[in-house]
């Protein structure tokens, strides 16, 4: 066992724990956290997406002592008190959910995925060779449906909201630009 | 006609709208994105202890040696239960018409209480400990020696061996009419193809979970299912126990596909597990799990034969499909059905075979039958307007039917040629040059297809209470299936309609076995299942209303008949005279009324048994009188690599009949989520068994691709919004129609694109090189 | 997973001393390492975190070129500039690999140490040379259509599944390892190993060397590089086939050409033969036809995985194309 101090959603949390527990259990089965869901535990689906220190990784194949003094951010996390975030609020407008079930991960990788094209990251559809329907050309990438498609195709969703997550995204992503703008 | 938009609505509808066909935010939307909603594997318990499977890694024979030391000397371990010292499970009880719950045994195989091994991945031991971790690390240390008998485990060795499928009054195994053999060999045009559909596995997001609590012989368990009421009398039947004693929770569940009908190994061994140890018990398949001991859907080879004249009028339809099943369970999956109504023709001959093989047994996937069955047959059809040098949708119009093709029976409502008037217009149908091969954009060949989409409607029946508080809230009750189909969101619509309240009024209980016994959550029956009900309680509620009201002489609703009153406005008003009427608060006031509440079947445990009769009767009932069935027109288009055989789909619309629609939002999403599983099967899903051991080689997210973000275009759907006449409120069920159809528009599509007919599913590049 | 040591390594040679520990593996992103010993393929005693060694920087040699940190993670080294500007098939192949997610995660040097997808080796109950010496391999007569056409043998026909690898493979990359002997060089194309009888070998790192850096020689013809990733989906999929390449024309001629090809072998197969035929010849398709066949003479198909020959040939063919109709335009 291992005392291992993580902050989860702005809190220290502290678990005394087992080296092969991974971030996803601790956060589940140790800290009640259960809003990150297991969907294969094999890093194959992205339900367990979660921010570590605002980037967005799979905590299922994360081992919970190698995050040791990061800072994780859950759906739990996201909204305000009673205050949604505005990606929350744009999922339930434009039905980008049924199940349920990958939605938390869905919404944590479309905040990362934000905040990496904020940085002018490249996505494979950005630096892909022209030809392709919908490839924009070059950088700086514009957040285009395919854009988000291609960065967002880690997280799987098998009631098919796909449409949904994409028009919810691409609103925030809108309204974001607006406010960088 | 209402287009379905992705315009956001005002978070529970507005008011002044009538509740029923408004684009209302789904009632468990905040639940879903907060993390707040809680699934089976998520309740805890003090002093939970965790599960975990060893499965059996031969097809056939018996465990002769089960070594469970090293595994029962991990720190935590509880217990490694096996065959034996598990505690005893009674035997699964075969259904009857007054207890149909034995048809939710995925297999009768008696996991623990037998050293037989059926099939490769069924369980043999049991790990409970008090971590997670320590479950899972002890479950790989046990250790176990097989003496193997012979198994028959490949699909494809064993299609000479299929036996004729007897049949049953819902899926005869066999139709016969006219002679379709002879009217083919004398068709002007014909054509005649073998198709071959993989096994596919359902992978529902969250794999199945249960959490188990005894008290005494009280059981309460969490689990994500599609049939509560079964699931309780299920297992209330294997562990000997009084059916009101066991509860089951089952208000969120990740995902079903009718992956969730049936009851398999983990949901009876975290429960027996928990009995054993005496401590609440967890078992979270992992996703390997869920491939070996949940069933899938069967692989299917089959023919389509079509004979036609040279004006493409059908004069011969063969449709005959080989599907296997397990030798310890599963059904014929009734491929064939769909042929029985889709064309008009005189001579037809559609027919079932199973083969029966050592492997798990398969089970209900969405749109059992029609989706797998569609592919072959609406390719069948484009095939046969390329060699007529027709267009395929002219095709299907000259022979649409105007009744049953078979049975001969009238159609409740049929809107299939709309639907395909619709589509053309909207995706662009008349840019298509019908040449294969000859539209190109740069490297890419880009091919349009169509295909017709079909699921029949049916009925059963479901106990409602509803409740109608005098100041005007509503509380429904009734123990239905949330899965992400939107079920809780359409039936607070309804509730709100029925009795005049804005939806945000309505509260719905749903999801447990706290409430009346609800009907299964699949085959797109429980929309209108439970809305039938759910009227039936509304009215009475509504008469009770009135019949108050009716007792003061003050009351301007004194003398109506409930013909002359409409509900709305928070109370019951005289029709066609605006403010002739009262509010429910102001009636129930009056009377001295906290509530009124009214049931629809409900009530003893005789009126129970009475209530799984007149289920089963309406299901019966309804297969006479009308052909009643969602429909559709599949438009797709596709791009192919030119260099690489890559297939892309990147334009796609959908027009359904659905009937009426409750809320075009939700529906929408449940309509393109049918299409994106069909794009699934159509282009990468696949459960790989290996022919030599019938083992399961791709039990994985990373190895069996269902569509990610990237395959998926924008999807446009329509619906015809039209109301079947003969169904409650004018509602068709919308889980299962939208993947019908789906993956025969993507072959007809990539036939138009290379000049290529594909008959094998999935259609990779390996195909097209 | 069974139960194993975890050690934070606070530099370089402290995780080297701890990883002569028998048993020991270093634990980089954790993406492969930690999902093997879930399924109980990887079974180490002791886990060496070096995620906190100073490793994760991308800097510029005097000497021209690069030197990529182990610990960079694939995202960032996408998003690098430098990688961009000088080295686009890189940053492509890491960009199409796995998801977002795990591009955070991953490293350099996980990447380059990746195992294979192969079906029989992930499952415990089937036989597998490479997971268990001796034991046969259940993929030669099984499921092996993500399997490998070149440089196989009896004894294992599977493919190594790294893009970012077949990207380092054509750009001349070496490896800096440190152990504890001291620190060595190898090039990316001595640094995977063939199956031959030994599959369960599968670098020719010595045991409890650390990767510690990439490092890429001045290239200017990889800024004319594509990869160009064959999938059966549109993204998170592993390669079918991939290309990188990088080509530079003049007057109509190949001056220079870098190849190599991916979901093809247990290496990144670096296409020396083609580039031979190449160089100095015409810029032509039929050019690049003959050169592929010449790389791909060699290569033999299982009935599952033929279709990979094929599709190689025109993946190369097509790559190349695009490249040359690039640099006509450019």
């Amino acid at each position: 066992m291992a005392e291992v101090r993580i902050r989860v959603n702005g809190a220290t949390a502290t678990l005394d724990i087992e080296p092969q527990v991974s971030l996803l259990d601790a956060l589940r089965e140790h800290l009640g956290l259960t809003g990150a869901k297991k969907g294969c535990a094999q890093g194959a689906c992205g339900a367990c997406t979660v921010l570590a220190d605002g980037e967005r990784i799979v905590s299922c194949l994360a081992l919970a002592v190698q995050y040791e003094g990061r800072e994780i951010t859950t759906v739990e996390g996201l909204a305000d008190g009673e205050r949604l975030h505005p990606l929350q609020k744009a999922f339930i407008a434009h039905d980008g959910l049924q199940c349920g079930y990958c939605t938390p991960g869905q919404l944590c990788s479309a905040i990362g995925m934000l905040a990496e094209h904020r940085a002018g990251a490249p996505s494979a559809v950005t630096e892909q060779p022209p030809g392709l329907p919908e490839a924009p050309s070059g950088p700086p990438p514009v957040l285009s449906e395919a854009e988000i498609r291609e960065r967002m195709s880690g997280n799987l969703c098998r009631c098919g909201a796909y449409n949904g997550i994409v028009a919810a995204i691409q609103e925030v992503a809108a309204t974001d630009a607006e406010m960088t703008r | 006609m209402t287009t379905v938009t992705e315009a956001p609505a005002p978070p529970g509808g507005a008011t002044g709208v009538r509740p029923v066909g408004a684009p209302v935010d789904r009632v468990d939307g905040r639940e879903k994105t907060t993390g707040a909603a809680r699934y089976s594997a998520e309740y805890p318990y003090p002093d939970l202890a965790h599960a975990a499977l060893v499965p059996a890694t031969i097809a056939r024979g018996r465990v002769t040696r089960i070594d469970t030391d090293e595994a029962a000397a991990v720190t935590g371990v509880l217990a490694v239960l096996t065959h034996l010292n598990a505690p005893k499970l009674k035997p699964a009880r075969r259904p009857t018409p007054f207890d149909l719950s034995g048809a939710v045994s995925g297999t009768p195989v008696d996991y623990l209480g037998t050293d037989e091994v059926h099939w490769d991945g069924q369980p043999v031991a049991v790990v409970v400990a008090e971590s997670l971790e320590a479950a899972r690390h002890a479950a790989r240390l046990v250790r176990v020696g097989y003496e193997e008998s012979p198994a028959t485990v490949d699909f494809a060795a064993e299609l000479d061996h299929a036996e004729p499928d007897k049949g049953n009054p819902v899926q005869p195994g066999r139709t016969v009419k006219g002679d379709a053999p002879a009217a083919l060999a004398a068709a002007a045009v014909s054509v005649d193809l073998r198709f071959r559909t993989p096994p596919y596995n359902h992978n529902a997001l969250e794999p199945h979970s249960t959490t188990a609590v005894w008290d005494g012989d009280r059981l309460t368990v969490h689990e994500g299912t599609q049939h509560i009421g079964w699931l309780r009398k299920h297992l209330a039947n294997r562990f000997g126990v009084p059916a009101d004693g066991v509860r089951v929770v089952s208000t969120y569940v990740g995902g079903a596909f009718g992956g969730k009908f049936r009851v398999w190994a983990g949901t009876l061994l975290a429960a027996l597990s928990a009995r054993a140890v005496g401590r609440p018990v967890r078992l979270m398949l992992t996703r390997e799990e869920v491939y070996r001991t949940v069933g899938g859907r069967t692989p299917s080879v089959q023919r389509v034969a079509l004979g036609a004249r040279p004006d493409g009028t059908l004069t011969a339809i063969v449709h005959t499909a080989i599907t296997r099943t397990g030798r310890s369970g599963g059904d014929v999956e009734p491929v064939t059905g769909v042929t029985r109504h889709q064309y008009a023709c005189d001579n037809i001959l559609a027919e079932q075979k199973r083969a029966r093989l050592d492997v798990l047994p398969n089970t209900t996937m969405r749109a059992p039958g029609e989706s797998i069955g569609t592919f072959a047959l609406e390719s069948a059809v484009d095939e046969l307007a390329v060699r007529l040098g027709l267009d395929p949708i002219e095709v299907r119009m000259r022979n649409d039917p105007e009744v049953g093709p078979v049975d001969g029976k009238k159609f409740s409502h049929r809107r299939v040629r709309e639907a395909y008037a619709a589509g053309a217009e909207r995706f662009g149908w008349d840019r298509r040059d019908p040449r294969p091969g000859s539209m190109r954009d740069g490297r890419w060949l880009v091919g349009m297809g169509v295909a017709t989409a079909y699921h029949p409607a049916l009925m059963m029946g479901a106990q409602v209470t509803v409740r109608l508080s005098a100041g005007g809230s509503v509380l429904v009750r009734c123990g239905f299936h949330e899965f992400g189909n939107g079920a809780s969101t359409a039936q607070t619509q309804i509730a709100a309609q029925a009795l005049g309240v804005p939806v945000e009024a309505v509260t719905v209980e749903y999801g447990s076995s706290d409430q009346p016994v609800g009907p299964m959550g699949g085959g797109s029956i429980q929309t209108a299942s439970v809305a039938a009900d759910l009227l039936a309680a509304c009215e009475k509620v509504r008469r009770e209303v009135l019949d108050l009201a009716g007792r003061s002489p003050d009351s301007p609703l004194r003398g109506c008949a409930p013909g002359d009153v409409e509900a709305r406005d928070g109370g019951l008003f005289r029709v066609g005279r605006p403010g002739a009427g009262e509010t429910y608060a102001v009636i129930l006031g009056r009377a001295g009324r906290g509530e009124v509440e009214a049931a629809v079947g409900t009530g003893s445990r005789l009126a129970g048994v009475a209530g799984q009769a007149r289920s089963f009767g309406r299901a019966l009932r309804g297969l006479r009188g009308f052909g009643r069935a969602a429909t559709g027109a599949q438009f797709c288009e596709v791009r192919v690599d030119s260099d690489t055989g890559e297939v892309r789909v990147t334009r796609w619309t959908g027009v359904f009949d659905i009937g009426t629609v409750v809320n075009p939002k939700l529906a929408g999403s449940q309509l393109r989520g049918g299409i994106v599983m069909g794009l699934g099967m159509a282009l990468g899903e696949e459960t790989l068994v290996d022919p030599r051991t019938g083992r399961i080689m791709n039990p994985s997210l990373a190895e069996y691709h269902i569509p990610v973000h990237a395959d998926v275009p924008r999807i446009d759907v329509h619906v015809l919004d039209d109301p079947d006449p003969t169904m409650p409120l004018g509602v068709v069920g919308a889980g299962e129609v939208g993947i019908t159809g789906v993956a025969a528009a993507v072959a007809n599509a990539v036939r138009h694109a290379t000049g290529r007919r594909l008959t094998e599913l999935p259609i990779t590049l390996d195909q097209l090189l | 997973m069974r139960p194993f040591t975890y050690v934070r390594a606070g530099d370089v040679a402290e995780a080297v001393r701890e990883a002569a520990r028998p048993g020991a593996k270093f634990l980089g992103g954790g993406t492969n390492l930690v999902d093997l010993m879930r399924e109980d393929i990887e079974r180490p005693s002791t886990l060496v975190d070096i995620t906190r060694l100073p490793l994760a920087e991308v800097t510029e040699p005097p000497g021209g070129g690069l030197r990529i940190g182990a610990l960079v993670r694939n995202s960032h080294l996408a998003a690098h500039p430098l990688v961009r500007a000088r080295y686009p098939v890189l940053s492509q192949a890491l960009l199409s690999g796995a998801s977002a997610q795990l591009r955070n995660m991953a490293t350099v040097g996980g990447n380059l140490l990746q195992r294979t997808r192969c079906l029989y080796f992930y499952d415990g109950a089937a036989a597998c040379n490479k997971r268990e010496p001796g034991s046969g391999c259940d993929a030669i007569g099984g499921f092996n259509r993500y399997h490998a056409v070149l440089g196989t043998s009896e004894s294992c026909i599977a493919t190594h599944p790294s893009d970012m690898a077949v990207a380092l493979a054509a750009l001349d990359a070496v490896v800096e390892v440190t152990g504890e002997g001291g620190t060595r060089r190898i090039s990316l194309g001595d640094f995977h190993r063939l199956p031959e009888g030994t599959p369960h070998l599968e670098t020719t790192l010595r045991p409890g060397e650390l990767v510690t850096a990439v490092e890429l020689p001045e290239l200017p013809v990889a800024a004319r590089s594509r990869y160009r990733k064959v999938r059966d989906r549109a993204s998170y999929a592993f390669a079918l086939v991939s290309v990188a390449a990088a080509l530079e024309v003049r007057d109509g001629a190949v001056g220079a050409v870098r190849l190599a090809l991916g979901g093809v072998a247990a290496k990144p197969w670096r296409a020396h033969e083609a580039e031979r035929v190449l160089l100095g010849g015409p810029a032509t398709e039929e050019a690049f036809r003959q050169a592929a066949d010449a790389e791909l003479a060699a290569a033999t198909g299982r009935p599952d995985n033929t279709f990979k020959i094929e599709l190689a040939r025109r993946t190369v063919v097509a790559t190349l194309r695009q490249l040359a109709a690039e640099a006509g335009t450019a």
